[in-house]
C-alpha cells in the first residue's frame, strides 16, 4: 500500500477568509475516503484543492508524490463535481466522448469504454438523448459515468450520491467497492452517514476542523456510541465546548 | 487533438442551437437591409412649397423634382398656411422683396427648399445677364455695321474694325452656356450617406454580432460549470482558449464572408480597393470581437450582466468609428477613438471600400487590430487563472 493522497497542515480559503484549518490526511491505493460533513463544511474547497484548482495557502498537497498544482497529474484523476457539469445540447454518449478525449483517452478506446461506465450507473439506454431531456438523478448519474470512463488510478467524487435512489446508490457502492479492490485510490464527500459507513476511512470535517478521523469501527468504539452518525454528533458537541473554553 | 474535440463539440452545440445561428447570420443581414432602406428613401425626399404673388419665372426656376409647388391664394398668415397644409415652406413676393417662411421640423426639407430657392436665383440671374449681354451685342453689331459703312466709305482704313468682329460674336455666344459635369471619385450622383457609413456600418456589424455570441457561449460554460470541469482535465488553459477562438472563429469567418458579400452584391456598393483587403480588415475586427467578448464574459456573471455591458464595451465604439469624422471632434476627445478597435477596422474600411487603400496603406492599423487581439489573449489567459492556477 502507498500512500496516494498527502495533506498536510493545510490552511485553505478564499481571499481574506480562511475556510480550513490544519488539515492532514492520507489515502492509501486501494483505500476509499469519505469526507463527511455539513454543506458549508469545506470539504468541496478541501477536493478542489486536492485537484490542484486552489493553491494551498499554507501547508502541502501531494498528489503521487507530486506537488499538487499539477495539470499533467490531471490526467489520472477522475473527477466528479458537486455541480452537474455538462452540455445540454449534447447527447450524455457525446458528452462522454468530450470529456473522454479531454482526459486523453483515444476515441477508438473511448468508444469500448463507454459502454462499461454507463452500465454502472445504467444509463445505457439512454445514452443517446439529450442532456437537456434528463432528469436531476441521470445528470448526476451520467457525471459519475464521467469520472469513471477513463479507468482512473484515482476518483475524486463531490458528493457522488446525491440524488441517487437507494437501488442504484448500492450498486454504486459495489462497484466502488470493485474498484478498489482492484487498487484504485477513491475519495468523496458526502453529508450521508450511511456512505460513511460503507467507506474504509472516514473524515469528518465541521466548520473548516477535521474534528474525528479514522475507519469507522474504530470511530464507533473509540466514541463509545453505535453509530457514525453518533460520532459525528458527539464530535461536534466537543468541538463546540473547546472553541466555547477558548 | 483536445483543440480539435473543443472546435468539434462547439460546432455541434452552434448547429443544434437554431436561434444563435439565427442570431449570427440572418440579424446582421437584416440590420444592414433596414439600415439601406431607411436611407434610401431619403433620397426621393420632396418638400412641398406654396407660393403667393411669386413671379412665375422665379416659380418655374424654383421647381424640380423635389420641389412641389402649390399656389397660395387666401390671404392668411404664412404660419397659418403652413399649419393649414403641412406645407414645408411658404414662398410670398411683394415687390421685389421676397419672404420665405419655413415649418423647419424636418432640416433635411428645409435645405431641399433653400437650395432651390437659391438654385432658382442664380438661374434667374444668369439668364438675366444672358439677355443683357445679347442686347448690348445686338447694340454692339449695329455700331459695327454703321462703324462699317462708315469705314467702307472711308475707303481702306476698315480692317481693324473687320477683325473685331467675329471675335466678339463668340464670346457673347460662349459665354452663359456653361455646362458642368461632374465626376465622382467614389459612388455616383445617386450615392446617399449610406454608402459613406456602409465601411463603418460592416465593421459595427461583425464586431457586434461575435462580441455578443462569443461572450454570451463563454459566459453559459462559466455559469454552468463545463469550465472548471474542462479545467479539471489536463487541458491546457492556452489550449481552452485556441479552442473557442477556432470554434467560434469558424462561425465569425462565415458571418464575415455573408455580410461582405451580401452588402457588396446585393447592394451593389462599389468597392474601389481589393475585397481581399476588406475580408481581412474584418476578420480581425471579428477576433478582436471574439477575444473581448470571451474576456468581458469573466465580468459577468448572468447572461443579462453580459448585455449590461454593451453600452459600456459597444456603443461607444460606434462613436468613435467614424460616423462622425473624429478630426473634427474636441481635441481632448480624439485620443479615445486611439483606444477603440472599432475605429481602427472602421477606418481602414473606409479607405479601402472608399479611397481604394492598399494593403501597404492600410497595414498599420491592421497592426494595432493584431495587438488588441494580442493583448486580449493574454489577458484571457490570465482570466483563467481564476479557475485554475495551472
Ligand atoms: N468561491 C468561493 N469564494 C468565497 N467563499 C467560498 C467559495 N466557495 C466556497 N466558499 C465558502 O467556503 C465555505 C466552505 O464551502 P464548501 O467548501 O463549498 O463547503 P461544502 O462543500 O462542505 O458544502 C463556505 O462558507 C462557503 O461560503
Ligand atoms: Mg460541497
Amino acid at each position: 500500500m502507498t500512500n496516494v493522497i498527502q495533506v498536510g497542515s493545510l490552511e485553505q480559503g478564499y481571499g481574506k477568509t480562511v475556510v480550513l484549518k490544519n488539515i492532514n490526511l492520507t489515502v492509501n491505493s486501494g483505500e476509499i475516503l469519505a469526507l463527511i460533513g455539513p454543506s458549508g463544511a469545506g470539504k468541496t474547497t478541501l477536493v478542489s484543492t486536492i485537484m490542484g484548482m486552489l493553491k494551498p495557502m499554507k501547508g502541502d498537497v501531494t498528489v503521487l508524490n507530486t506537488a499538487m498544482p499539477n495539470r499533467q497529474l490531471l490526467a489520472k484523476i477522475g473527477f466528479m463535481a458537486q455541480t452537474d457539469a455538462l452540455y445540454e445540447s449534447l447527447t450524455a454518449q457525446e458528452n462522454l466522448m468530450f470529456f473522454g478525449s479531454m482526459q486523453g483517452i483515444a476515441r477508438k478506446q473511448l468508444r469500448e469504454k463507454i459502454p462499461h461506465a454507463a452500465n454502472i450507473v445504467n444509463l445505457v439506454p439512454d445514452l443517446k438523448k439529450y442532456v437537456k431531456d434528463y432528469s436531476g438523478g441521470m445528470k448526476r448519474r451520467l457525471s459519475l459515468a464521467i469520472a469513471l470512463v477513463s479507468d482512473p488510478e484515482i476518483l475524486i467524487l463531490d458528493e457522488p450520491t446525491v440524488g441517487i435512489d437507494p437501488e442504484l446508490r448500492q450498486q454504486i457502492w459495489n462497484e466502488l467497492h470493485k474498484l478498489a479492490k482492484a487498487g484504485r485510490t477513491i475519495l468523496l464527500t458526502t453529508h450521508v452517514m450511511e456512505d460513511a459507513e460503507e467507506a474504509d476511512e472516514v473524515m469528518m470535517i465541521r466548520n473548516g476542523a477535521a474534528i474525528a478521523q479514522g475507519t469507522p469501527e474504530q470511530l464507533i468504539s473509540e466514541y463509545d456510541v453505535h453509530s457514525v452518525e453518533e460520532v459525528f454528533l458527539k464530535a461536534g458537541r466537543q468541538q463546540d465546548a473547546h472553541t466555547n473554553n477558548d | 487533438m483536445r483543440i480539435l474535440t473543443m472546435i468539434k463539440r462547439i460546432l455541434t452545440e452552434m448547429l443544434r442551437d437554431k436561434r444563435t445561428l439565427a442570431l449570427m447570420f440572418i440579424a446582421p443581414l437584416f440590420i444592414l437591409s433596414l439600415l439601406y432602406f431607411l436611407f434610401q428613401s431619403n433620397t426621393d425626399q420632396t418638400a412641398s412649397l406654396g407660393v403667393r404673388n411669386v413671379n412665375t419665372t422665379l416659380v418655374s426656376a424654383v421647381k424640380n423634382k423635389h420641389v412641389k409647388i402649390h399656389e397660395v391664394t387666401s390671404n392668411q398668415s404664412a404660419e397659418k398656411v403652413i399649419h393649414d397644409h403641412d406645407y414645408a415652406g411658404v414662398l410670398s413676393q411683394s415687390g421685389d422683396h421676397l419672404a420665405l417662411t419655413l415649418q423647419n421640423s424636418d432640416q433635411s426639407k428645409t435645405a431641399i427648399l433653400k437650395q432651390s430657392l437659391q438654385k432658382g436665383q442664380i438661374q434667374l440671374k444668369s439668364q438675366a445677364a444672358v439677355t443683357v449681354i445679347k442686347t448690348q451685342a445686338k447694340a454692339l453689331k449695329k455700331m459695327q455695321a454703321a462703324l462699317a459703312a462708315v469705314t467702307r466709305q472711308m475707303g481702306q482704313a476698315g480692317r481693324n474694325g473687320q477683325v473685331g468682329r467675329p471675335s466678339m460674336d463668340k464670346s457673347v455666344k460662349n459665354a452663359p452656356n456653361y455646362q458642368v459635369t461632374t465626376h465622382y471619385l467614389y459612388g455616383s450622383s445617386k450615392s446617399t450617406y449610406f454608402n459613406t457609413l456602409l465601411p463603418i456600418l460592416i465593421g459595427f456589424v461583425v464586431f457586434f454580432f461575435v462580441f455578443l455570441i462569443s461572450g454570451i457561449a463563454l459566459l453559459r460554460e462559466r455559469t454552468t460549470g463545463t469550465l472548471n470541469r474542462l479545467l479539471a482535465t489536463p487541458i491546457k488553459r492556452g489550449e481552452v482558449i485556441m479552442g473557442y477562438l477556432s470554434g467560434y472563429g469558424i462561425f465569425a469567418l462565415i458571418q464575415t464572408l455573408l455580410v461582405v458579400l451580401f452588402t457588396i452584391y446585393v447592394f451593389n456598393i462599389q468597392i474601389l480597393g481589393s475585397i481581399w483587403n476588406i475580408f481581412l480588415i474584418n476578420i480581425l475586427l471579428a477576433i478582436v470581437a471574439l477575444t473581448l467578448g470571451l474576456l468581458i464574459s469573466t465580468f459577468a456573471s448572468s447572461e443579462f450582466q453580459m448585455v449590461q455591458f454593451i453600452p459600456i464595451v459597444v456603443i461607444p465604439q460606434i462613436f468613435f468609428s467614424g460616423i462622425i469624422p473624429v478630426n473634427q471632434m474636441a481635441d481632448w476627445l480624439q485620443p479615445v477613438a486611439k483606444i477603440m478597435p472599432l475605429y481602427y477596422g472602421a477606418q481602414s474600411m473606409s479607405d479601402v471600400i472608399q479611397k481604394g487603400a492598399s494593403i501597404v496603406a492600410i497595414a498599420p492599423s491592421l497592426g494595432i487590430l493584431l495587438i488588441f487581439i494580442v493583448v486580449f489573449l493574454a489577458l484571457n489567459m490570465l482570466s483563467m487563472r481564476h479557475y485554475r492556477q495551472v
